[in-house]
């Protein structure tokens, strides 16, 4: 809980920002039997890269990373779209689509973990390839559909709520369920944390590996048809531009560590709701549109080094810093072996 | 003891090349090298002896000028030096050569020789020279090479040897090699030791660290053994016997053994057998059987292939000859897995690297193997979890006793139980502790012991690896001894076992009985 307090500060502090510049920012009416309101609107627009970067959390959480997300948005939408626009239904469509994010999911999985490519190579191929099999399904065209029914995945309502935050609702406290109360989340933390000690501990590694790339693509392809419904359309070159770089922030963010190990959902929702907030910021207090990917930038920079530990003892004073360790930091192995301790017997494998 | 310079028909001797005296080095918390002489003559391989944490890195350290000296003085020549760093070692002619070959391997193999050096002329690199001068260096080891092919396609050996070449470019008088055979087979140690026999030839002083108890017999004029970060004592190879070498290195402890276990029990029901089983590069083919309720101790020094095979008998490496049976019926080992499921635990000697996930907690740590063999859709239920972590916490006395507490956060001692823990909720019928005993207090030690003892009774078989043969001979049963990555002996421990007993096999490699 400890480490949600910066993420949570500066998303408080963004939405005080707001209320400051606009002052009706926090109201929130009902219209039309539909929920309005600034705060209701990132929620919305908000909600596909929640959705992204909850599948990339667990990626991450792995000791991987998923460059493939986006892609993977812009294949779902345009599956699904064509499949309607050829009168398939749709379920079908919603089906097919989804289907095949899972199967690309799997490759993902199995390149990194089968064939051993590190994840940034592995999912870089079907980021590039990725963006050539969406347009080769919409045939290098934006499909435009006109089914109502499909408009209500990201544009309609469920009990005055947008159907967007209704889907992530659901999502997230499925994907709480099979990590925090099923065993997958211990699993996950124990292979980021220690690949190796988990492998001799019985954990099936290549498995849960496969499992989190599928749900990651998972996430991305619902993301996907939430984008092109809202729009009606699927553009297989823009849809999902960038998003997983934003899902990649939002994770950090949130506070779970690129290196593995431990993740944080509720850290990754607050991550995305900031980068949302921000964008939602700039709008709404006037910064000129060319400068605005440079001001983002200044912030999400701000926002990481008031979270580094380090950064804030050396800048916020370094009265509670330990002194300077009087033997550089070694391995195990070294540190054993040059201070005399008792060490490994028969430490030398080939 | 025999103390450096102390005469004895050592006036023909020439002068040492170097000479280290007093030399003393404290980390916090630890004294690494207190008092330590060592001198090299040129023209002679000097061997440096110690178990490890001996001091012998922290000596060749202080002598490379990685680390300055607390105490003690090192002349070279005549002429007192202190080191600032490896390079201003190297430029006064002491080059070494570490385990790890520190190469690249995309370069060519003059590149290698002769980088950051290399021959130029009008400020560009003279390719026909330096490709002249390395193969020139090349054949003061006897060695013709293409000295324009990458650095890659050579054997081991022979990077081990332009390393070698390396070194000595600089005019080296002292080369110091870092267990420099741990990776070559026996053909390729013997190229090195031609080397080295010619450089030795050409008056160069050679201080040879390595574990192989047979390669520093065939290679060593004169050998210096440390023990605790003392100095044991300096001595002629050919005085020296292996035995004594041994006792030398291990230090004897004169305190009676008090075997754990009771009477001598039979053992008829064999649980695991392993027929011919060995990894190329790793351990020869071994044939050992674990019988139910029998605590195996394995005894050999560092790098004898203790882990090699406790690793194979727990599928976490693929034997690449043998077969394998448990409780009578052929079974295959091929991941941790599978030997999980036929009972086996494995308690690694690194446990950092090998068993500890540091960000998890305690609780989770200790019932990690357990949910694992589960899967992730059945977890644990906690007050399951948290009856059986309480237990455990309870029975191995883990500080502090909490449960939530982050792993990493943790004692050596409590680590280890909680890697204990683990596995002993699984309730194995053969557990493997590798080094269960390593780098922990007294105290633990001994709960562990017994513990080991009182899960034997119970009818668990343990496979007990320690470097301590007073451990080994307390509680078990028999010893199984290795040496040089060989099974070399299986000796039914009974009254006549004494570690000196052990100490002979393991030097005379089985040969003696």
């Amino acid at each position: 809980m400890k480490r949600l307090v910066w993420p949570a500060g500066v998303l408080l502090l963004l939405l005080a920002l707001n209320v400051v510049f606009t002052p009706s920012f926090l109201s929130i009416q009902v219209r039309d039997g539909h929920l309005y309101g600034s705060l209701i609107d990132i929620l919305r627009f908000g909600a596909p890269l929640i959705l992204v970067a909850i599948g990339m959390t667990l990626v991450i959480a792995t000791g991987g990373i998923d460059l493939s997300v986006g892609s993977v948005v812009a294949i779902a939408g345009a599956l699904a779209c064509l499949q309607i626009s050829l009168d398939a239904g749709l379920i079908t469509a919603i089906a097919l689509a989804l289907g095949l994010c899972l199967l690309l999911g799997a490759w993902n999985g199995l390149l990194v973990a089968a064939v051993g490519i590190q994840p940034i190579i592995a999912t870089l191929i079907l980021m590039v390839a990725g963006r050539g099999l969406a347009q080769l399904i919409t045939g290098g065209q934006i499909i435009t559909v006109n089914d109502p029914a499909y408009k209500m995945i990201g544009g309609g309502y469920w009990l005055t709520v947008p159907s967007g935050i209704v889907i992530v609702a659901v999502v997230l406290v499925v994907t709480a369920f099979l990590t925090r109360r099923l065993a997958l989340g211990m699993l996950i933390e124990s292979v980021g944390g220690n690949a190796e000690a988990s492998r001799l501990a019985g954990i099936r590694s290549r498995g849960i590996l496969v499992m989190v790339y599928a749900f990651a693509a998972l996430c991305a392809g619902v993301a996907g048809l939430m984008i092109s419904s809202n729009v009606s359309s699927a553009d297989g070159n823009n849809a999902g531009l960038w998003i997983e770089l934003d899902a990649i922030l939002a994770v950090v963010i949130g506070g779970t560590s690129l290196a593995g190990g431990r993740f944080s959902l509720a850290g990754t929702v607050l991550g995305a709701l900031i980068i949302q907030t921000l964008t939602t910021t700039i709008y709404s207090i006037g910064v000129p549109p060319e400068t605005t990917l440079l001001f983002k930038a200044l912030v999400v920079t701000a926002v990481c080094l008031v979270q580094s530990r380090s950064f804030r003892e050396k800048v916020f004073g370094g009265r509670k810093r330990a002194a300077a360790p009087a033997v550089p930091a070694a391995t195990d192995r070294t540190e054993r072996e040059t201070a005399g301790l008792p060490g490994p017997q028969d430490g030398v494998r080939p | 003891m025999t103390k450096p310079g102390d005469g004895r028909g050592e006036m023909a001797l020439p002068a040492p090349v170097l000479t280290m005296r007093g030399i003393g080095k404290r980390f916090p918390g630890v004294t690494a090298l207190d008092g330590v002489d060592l001198r090299l003559l040129p023209g002679e391989v000097h061997a440096l002896m110690g178990e490890n944490g001996a001091g012998k890195s922290t000596l060749i350290k202080v002598l490379t000028g990685v680390h300055a000296a607390d105490a003690g003085t090192v002349e070279l020549e005549g002429r007192r030096v202190a080191f600032a760093g490896p390079l201003e070692a190297q430029q006064a002619g002491i080059s070494t050569v570490y385990q790890e070959v520190n190469l690249c391997a995309n370069l060519s193999v003059a590149e290698n020789i002769l980088l950051g050096r290399e021959p130029r002329r009008r400020g560009r690199i003279d390719w026909k020279r330096m490709r002249a001068r390395a193969t020139e260096l090349l054949s003061r080891l006897e060695l013709s090479l293409d000295v324009s092919a990458p650095l890659s396609s050579c054997s081991l050996a022979v990077q081990q040897m332009v390393a070698i070449a390396r070194a000595i470019d600089v005019d080296a008088r002292v080369l110091i090699l870092d267990e420099p055979t741990s990776s070559l087979d026996a053909g390729e140690v013997a190229q090195l030791f031609r080397v080295m026999r010619r450089l030795k030839d050409q008056g160069i002083a050679i201080l040879f660290v390595s574990h192989f108890l047979d390669q520093v017999y065939e290679i060593a004029d004169r050998m210096t053994i440390l023990r605790n970060g003392k100095l044991v004592g300096e001595h002629l190879t050919r005085e020296l016997s292996m035995v004594r070498l041994v006792a030398l290195m291990i230090g004897q402890e004169l305190a009676a053994l008090e075997r754990l276990h009771g009477a001598h029990r039979t053992f008829d029901r064999p649980l695991v057998e392993a027929r011919g089983v060995g990894r190329t590069g790793a351990v020869e083919p071994f044939t050992l059987t674990v019988h139910e309720g029998e605590v195996v101790g394995l005894a050999g020094l560092l790098g004898s292939g203790r882990t090699e095979i406790a690793r194979l008998l727990f599928g976490a490496d693929h034997a690449s000859t043998g077969e394998m049976a448990v409780g009578g019926s052929p079974a295959s080992l091929r991941t941790p897995r599978a030997a999980m499921n036929h009972k086996i635990a494995f308690c690694s000697e690194n446990r950092k690297a090998d068993g500890l996930i540091p960000d998890l907690t305690v609780r989770e740590n200790i019932i990690l193997a357990l949910q694992a063999t589960r899967g992730w859709t059945r977890p644990v239920p906690r007050e399951q979890q948290d009856e059986l972590v309480g237990r455990y916490i309870k029975a191995l006395k883990i500080s502090p006793p909490n449960p939530e507490q982050l792993v990493r956060n943790l004692s050596g001692g409590n680590q280890q139980k909680v890697v204990l823990a683990r596995w002993l909720i699984l309730e194995p019928r053969l557990l493997i502790l590798d080094e269960p005993t390593r780098g922990i207090d007294v105290g633990a030690k001994t709960e562990i012991q017994r513990l080991v003892a009182e899960l034997s009774d119970g009818g668990m078989a343990v496979l007990f690896i320690s470097a301590e043969l007073e451990e080994v001979l307390r509680l078990s049963h028999k010893v199984e001894v290795l040496r040089d990555r060989r099974l070399v002996a299986e000796l039914p421990n009974d009254e006549r076992l004494t570690t000196d007993v052990l100490m002979e096999t393991i030097a005379s490699g089985g040969r003696g009985r």
